[in-house]
């Protein structure tokens, strides 16, 4: 018999410990439970950020393992997103209307009750009738089984269609980001009953939870990202340190080579696919209530580029890598562009960074591409002192794996 | 004997070349054959063919004892039918280890679920190290694939195709860039396969082929020149002027 995974890849246990001692290290310090160290906007910045883990996980377990380039991840990240913020936002408006009509003289009917909320909702966008996509609105049971099931039927549609037709490389990641600008546009729409480029707003207050001060609720959203992401984490890591972690990784490498092995490739990138998609919607609907707000906007095409930039400079094909990279670039990328950074003065220019931060993201990402494959979780690598296979020679063919001049004189 | 594949009429072109002209070809159960051939004779594009890699556009590839068709298989599916191929190029996995690739191969339930469930036993590990003796690479299971030397690779993929267990071997040119020594063991392994399972084998390296001593074929632009003994085919004029002449 093997020994369980987690003996196998002590990475994960070590990864677990860190996140369990930051969470404690956090909630010590915020301002509801200790020191009032942290700020409760930073920590919300921070339960955020454990959101973009756990999706950059999912993007590093269909990229870094499987070879799928898809750059339509946050597609899914903010479909989970709207799942969850139409029933936050329904029974949000629900408990504030019943409280304005019981003033009412009359009691009001449960009729008058719901076509008050959709003025409500819907009168920015000059309606009032519920689209039939918020019918489940009144069920959190449903609509987070739907932050589950919309990213992962969405995915199974798309990755049949694209996988079968056998659809790879760089037109299959032209494919996903055309899917993600497709929804975006349609989310853009005033009549697609999401509420247009208003989006859906005011997640961050939880129905019948309005004495629970934001300080408080921070930390309980800072605990459940936490607690999703070391979940995640260890679902992927169980997924890649088996075998089919092995195949996947072939597909990875030399896709022809695992369809002659007998395995049917497409069933496995589908899986893959899928599974990702739906860790992505989780991660989204713990980022939003976060957020406080989910509009089309966060499903720009740029947003899952940026996914794959984290991936590629914390160091794909390995979890704690797109980890790193995640954490690392989006709080960076925060700090600067949120204009905290101080400015450069450079005599004759000052480098606003709110501006010029993007040039320099840009730039690491090229960089580290070509010079550092690895990423920053390369780094481990040298320290545990693991090293490439050694190779000799050029390529004798045009494939990746073929084999090098020296070793063909051998 | 009865008859493991039967490929009949088959032509296929590229842009208007016939790589492939009306090419007809059978082998038994339990048979080694050699196919031989100059430079794009289509010796690779006729395994492509097999495995379902290349479409002809005429012809027809019968399988097995329920003479099912192949062409209707994709490559996946005719893998599992029980073809194993080997490429003229070592393919091996080489970010993972000699154990992973041959684990990889190991004739098992081949579907997602089954796979993701998949536990080693120990009879799995003894069957893998008994293949990494076959094949000589029992000092270097742990090592990753892309280390080894090229005809350590070559091998790894012999022991890979043994590892899935298939009724019909395809071999393409598995002693390039190997020594002496080596090659004779590829021979040995080759024959001993051949007596429970039908392999076809691509060479160019005649003293490889005269080892083997078994019927061969002589492919020339596509389609059979000759076939027969080692002896008689090389006493053909037509394979002398072709192949062996130049
Ligand atoms: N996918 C393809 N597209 C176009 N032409 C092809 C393709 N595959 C093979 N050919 C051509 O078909 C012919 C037969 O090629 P094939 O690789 O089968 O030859 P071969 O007998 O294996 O030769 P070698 O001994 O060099 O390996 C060659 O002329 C080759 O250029
Ligand atoms: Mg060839």
């Amino acid at each position: 018999m093997q020994r369980s995974f987690l003996f196998r890849t002590p990475s994960t246990l070590i990864f677990l410990g860190a996140l369990a001692l930051f969470t404690i290290a956090v909630t010590l310090l915020s301002d509801a439970f200790g020191a009032g160290v942290i700020s409760t906007s930073f920590v919300k910045t921070l339960g955020k950020t454990l959101c973009l883990c756990l999706i950059a996980v999912a993007m590093d377990l269909v990229w870094g393992y499987c070879g799928i380039l898809s750059l339509g991840h946050f597609a899914f990240f903010g479909l989970g997103g709207y799942m969850i913020g139409m029933w936050l936002m329904y029974e949000r408006t629900k408990d504030i209307v019943t409280a304005s009509m019981a003033q009412a003289d009359i009691p009001p009917t449960p009729q008058e009750v719901i076509d008050a909320i959709g003025t409500q909702i819907f009168g920015v966008v000059g309606s009032s009738e519920f689209p039939l996509v918020w019918a489940f609105a009144d069920s959190l049971f449903l609509q987070l089984a739907l932050v589950v099931l919309v990213p992962g039927v969405l995915a199974l549609v798309f990755g049949w269609l694209a996988f079968r037709s056998r659809v790879t490389g760089v037109y299959l990641s032209i494919l996903t980001q055309a899917m993600t600008l497709a929804l975006a546009l349609y989310l853009f729409q005033n009549d697609s009953g999401l509420r247009g480029n208003n989006g859906l707003s005011g997640l961050q207050n939880l129905p019948g939870a309005g004495d629970i001060p934001q300080s408080v609720m921070s930390i309980w959203f800072l605990w459940a990202s936490a607690l999703a992401l070391g979940l995640g984490y260890l679902l992927a890591a169980w997924v890649v340190s088996g075998k089919l972690g092995s195949v996947i990784r072939g597909i990875r490498d030399d896709e022809a080579r695992v369809r002659f092995l007998g395995y049917s490739v497409e069933g496995y990138k589908l899986f893959i696919f899928v599974l990702t998609a739906v860790i992505a919607g989780i991660a989204g609907a713990l980022y939003y209530p976060q957020a406080g707000i989910v509009n089309p906007a966060e499903i720009a095409p740029i947003a899952s580029i940026y996914l794959a930039v984290w991936v590629a400079i914390g160091g794909r094909g390995r979890l704690y890598g797109a980890v790193i990279g995640a954490g690392f670039v989006s709080l960076i990328s925060t700090w600067f562009t949120g204009g905290q950074a101080p400015d450069l003065p450079l005599g004759f220019y000052t480098i606003k960074w709110v501006d010029w931060w993007q040039v320099v993201l840009g730039l690491s990402f090229v960089m580290v591409t070509l010079f550092a494959p690895k990423g920053i979780g390369g780094v481990f690598d040298l320290i545990t002192g693991q090293r490439a296979p050694e190779r000799h020679g050029a390529d004798l063919g045009p494939d990746k794996g073929s084999l090098q001049e020296q070793e063909a004189l051998k | 004997m009865s008859t493991l594949l039967e490929v009949s009429g088959v032509s296929v072109s590229f842009d208007g070349f016939k790589a492939i002209n009306n090419l007809s070809f059978q082998i038994g159960k339990a048979e080694l054959r050699a196919i031989i051939g100059p430079n794009g004779a289509g010796k690779t594009t006729f395994m492509d063919i097999v495995t379902g890699k290349t479409r002809p556009d005429e012809g027809r590839v019968i399988w097995g004892d329920k003479s099912v068709s192949l062409l209707k298989m994709n490559e996946a599916q005719i893998a599992r039918a029980g073809v194993g191929r080997k490429f003229q190029r070592p393919t091996v996995f080489e970010d993972q280890s000699v154990f992973d690739n041959l684990l990889l191969a190991l004739k098992k339930d081949r579907g997602p679920l089954a796979v993701l469930l998949y536990r080693r036993t120990a009879g799995d590990r003894e069957k893998v190290e008994q293949l990494a003796d076959e094949i000589g690479l029992a000092d270097h299971l742990s090592r990753k694939s892309g280390e080894l030397s090229h005809g350590q690779k070559q091998w790894l993929e012999i022991g890979m195709l043994l590892a899935q267990e298939p009724r019909l071997l395809l071999v393409d040119e598995p002693a390039a860039g190997m020594t002496l020594a080596e090659r004779e063991h590829t021979t040995a392994l080759l024959v001993e396969a051949a007596k429970t399972r039908a392999v076809v084998v691509v060479e160019h390296d005649m003293e490889f082929v005269r080892r083997l001593n078994c019927k061969v074929t002589v492919l020339h632009e596509g389609s059979v020149l000759a076939e027969g003994s080692l002896d008689h085919v090389t006493k053909n004029q037509d394979v002398i002027d072709v192949y062996l002449g130049r």
